[in-house]
């Protein structure tokens, strides 16, 4: 009846889960008490959970990527702790089989449950406003996709209290995953988990590259759309053509394990390094797709507080698709010690130093943006220039690892694990909080309290060098990942170094969630109120509509006659939002449950099949697919704004923006 | 550059039963050749490989024409481009990855 699920699959004898559910459950408790005490459920249901505005899905990205966030923070410190003790015969406070399902699910969360889940927020949010959309081009395909990623994540969580997770690494490289070696559900968990929000983030990805192709304001030509969209652009190509592979490595270890078949086994014909390969041509593809669009938001974030147009627009937008096809050609040197002879490694070597030309293009183009400009120390820019230093950093320990000689030595050593967290912390976690911090005000009305924003940063920054240039000093001494203890006494202070590195991010974490509680507390107060659309004199066409924008975003879809669209209606004195009128009523999608509902059927496929309770897998099938159905069947999809409601909320903006105008 | 989300789509040929008839037909003929070839040990394991490959190409080009709706007309403009850069990038994954896997299994003797 429950498959092979039973009570014993509850740990209830490992205290950090039991103490960890104890708190899940007393905030979710407190969480769900509070909304049905205010009577929030209706208010909740029908304007957030089955919205289709993709404004409103921008925000609830983000509250997932907060979620995975300090989930994925809390597997990390655990992890650091754990080697700050594990040193000679101490075995530290987490036994083998905890801490490998501890590093799997660090790497799977913090990937695929917050970059991509805040790089999804961020597309979301900007990309319709930026080019003069009223919403993407498929609105339900939309919140199908966030709902397909926030069960995904659901499930990965349930691990911690059902069961076990993969003890595999964050890419369950076989044969270790096969049934053979890891009998139990963690790998199921991760497959059914990868799987599922896979769906969400190719459909993203046709999603924005639609929106992109079709859907710009008349006048915007390729040459004349914002460096952000032009970086959701890439990145949307490369999850279309990356995505697919990742689908089709991980169903391929399924079929090992649920159908004994021999793909990538020991025995029977099997090749792991085929796996290894096909996981690559996804993995090589997929660091781009995160750190692209962090790319666009500092172009978009340092011309604004340099008050200069950024410099070499041309070769930013060429310098991005060169990255963009490139990152296709260097999956090998993720596993240039597997075997392959000197022929494969030095092409793939090449192609991968190859690529840090384009990205030092952009570099160079930043700094030529500040250069002479009127730059303002904005909370906001401390981000971007902490990225700048930091990304270099990890740019050429990558390029040093490029070399194929030099990675002998390097492989799967800590200081891989530095120079990674060195190019996704530096680049693209400085880079969506720094767009977190830019784009804030547009979307709730109110700026992010400054003085908390630097703070977090300074503990970022700071916390970021103490926690992992040792990491780059233990791994030229040999210390490899993924280690549970160790008795080289070299090797200790390094490690405490790392452990008080790992603290002072714990405070950057506590500073931004203090920065969003005071910014809250203090959202009415003048300075704070963002009432023109316009507080950083912003460059592209999300400035130019309300703050926070209208249901319709635009009530006149905009002209656009230049790059840089709005700075240059506001140097020409030109009314990008054409106030007045004469309106005309707006076509709209309708709110749907769709997305949710196939998200919840997705979520109950994917549990039964991890526990292979057939009977639960199947309803979960039938519900997937009926729901779509219904859903294709169902004309009933838009509605009509009328043009004297477009009217009211525009001259009622209007009066705002004059009143302003007159203080 | 239509803003509108009207519920009727843009004025690409969506095809109609024929065409779906004609192509379902096609896919059912080529994939039970394909099973005609493999089960009737007719042909050497070689030729057997070839002409199962040969069936799957002109299977994926069935579908692509009637399923997919792909054509050479002027609004499938993006449709053939987006295509032929797919194409493009199927090439290098399948490349590369022969490369590698060749190399390898030469380097480490696993042949």
């Amino acid at each position: 009846m429950l498959g092979r699920l039973s009570f014993a699959d509850i740990p209830l004898d490992v205290p950090i889960l039991v103490g960890t559910f104890l708190g899940v459950a007393i905030a979710g408790i407190a969480v769900l008490g509070l909304i049905t005490y205010f009577g929030k459920w209706g208010y909740l249901w029908k304007e957030w959970l089955t919205s289709v505005d993709h404004k409103r899905l921008a925000v609830m990205y983000v509250v997932v990527a907060l979620l995975a966030l300090v989930r994925g923070f809390a597997d990390a410190i655990m992890m650091r702790t754990q080697l700050a003790l594990a040193y000679a015969g101490n075995p530290g406070y987490l036994p083998p089989h905890h801490y490998d399902q501890i590093f799997s699910a660090h790497g799977t969360i913090m990937i695929f449950f917050m970059a991509m889940a805040f790089m999804t927020a961020l597309f979301n949010f900007v990309v319709p406003l930026q080019i003069g959309a009223r919403d993407v081009a498929f609105p339900f395909l939309n919140n199908l996709s966030f709902w397909m990623t926030a069960v995904a994540f659901a499930l990965i969580n349930v691990s911690l209290f059902i069961g076990e997770f993969s003890q595999c690494g964050w890419l369950a490289y076989p044969p270790l995953s096969e049934n053979q070696f890891s009998p139990g559900v963690g790998v199921d968990y991760y497959i059914w988990a990868v799987q599922i929000s896979g769906v969400g983030t190719l459909l993203t990805g046709v999603n924005f590259f639609v929106t992109i192709v079709k859907m710009r304001a008349p006048g915007m030509t390729w040459m004349k759309i914002p460096v952000f969209t032009w970086t959701a652009f890439c990145a949307s190509v490369l999850i279309m053509i990356a995505f697919p592979v990742l689908t089709v490595a991980i169903a391929l270890l399924g079929l090992d394990r649920y159908f004994g078949m021999h793909f990538f086994t020991n025995d029977g014909g099997g090749n792991q390094m085929l796996y290894l390969s096909l996981i690559w041509t996804w993995g090589h593809p997929e660091v781009y797709i995160l750190v692209i669009p962090a790319f666009g938001v500092f172009s978009e974030v340092v011309p604004a507080f340099s008050q200069k147009p950024i410099f070499g627009y041309a070769t930013m937008v060429y310098a991005t698709c060169a990255i963009m096809v490139l990152s296709f050609v260097v999956w090998v040197h993720h596993f240039f010690t597997m075997g392959a002879g000197a022929d494969v490694n030095a092409f793939f070597g090449i192609a991968t130093m190859i690529i840090s030309i384009p990205t030092g293009v952009k570099l160079f183009n930043w700094l030529f943006t500040m250069y002479k400009g009127r730059v303002e120390f904005h909370a906001t820019m401390y981000w971007a220039v902490g990225f700048m230093i930091t990304f270099t950093i990890g740019g050429m320990t990558g390029v040093m690892m490029a070399i194929p000689a030099a990675d002998f030595v390097l492989h799967n050593s800590l200081f891989l694990i530095a120079h990674f967290h060195n190019v996704i912390i530096g680049g693209v976690y400085f880079g969506y909080i720094c767009g977190m911090n830019f784009w804030f005000p547009k979307v709730f009305g109110f700026k992010l309290n400054e003085t908390w924003g630097k703070r977090a940063f300074w503990c970022w920054f700071v916390g970021f060098y103490f926690a992992f240039v040792p990491l780059y000093v233990l791994g030229f001494e040999g210390m490899t990942r993924r280690l549970n203890h160790y008795s080289n006494p070299a090797w200790h202070p390094w490690l405490l170094i790392a452990e008080i590195g790992a603290v002072m991010i714990l405070f950057g974490i506590v500073c931004q969630v203090t920065q969003l509680y005071v910014s809250i507390r203090d959202m009415n107060l003048a300075e704070n109120r963002d009432v023109t659309g316009d507080p950083w004199n912003g460059r592209s066409l999300e400035w130019s509509t309300s703050s926070p924008p209208p249901p319709y975003n635009f009530a006149i879809v905009p002209h656009v006659h230049e790059f840089d669209a709005f700075m240059h209606d506001k140097e020409n004195g030109i009314d990008t939002r054409q106030a007045g009128g004469p309106y005309q009523p707006i076509h709209m999608p309708k709110n749907t449950a769709a997305g949710f509902l196939v998200g919840a059927f997705s979520f109950v496929l994917g549990f039964a099949a991890i526990w292979y309770i057939w009977w639960l897998a199947a309803i979960g099938l039938v519900g997937v697919f009926a729901t779509v159905i219904a859903r294709s069947a169902n004309q009933d999809v838009d509605y009509y704004i009328p043009a004297e409601e477009v009217a009211r909320i525009e001259n009622e903006h209007s009066r705002k923006l004059m009143a302003q105008a007159a203080e | 550059m239509s803003n509108d989300h009207s519920a009727a789509h843009g004025g690409s040929s969506h095809g109609n039963a024929t065409s779906y008839i004609i192509g379902f037909v096609l896919a059912v003929i080529l994939t039970a050749a394909a099973f005609i070839v493999v089960m009737g040990h007719s042909l050497s394991p070689s030729a057997t490989l070839m002409a199962i490959t040969v069936l799957a190409a002109i299977q994926v080009v069935v579908h692509l024409i009637f399923f997919l709706h792909m054509s050479t007309t002027a609004e499938q403009a993006w449709d053939n481009k987006v295509f032929l850069f797919t194409l493009g990038f199927v090439a290098i994954f399948f490349v590369g990855t022969m490369f590698i896997m060749d190399n390898t299994a030469a380097h480490m003797m696993s042949r």
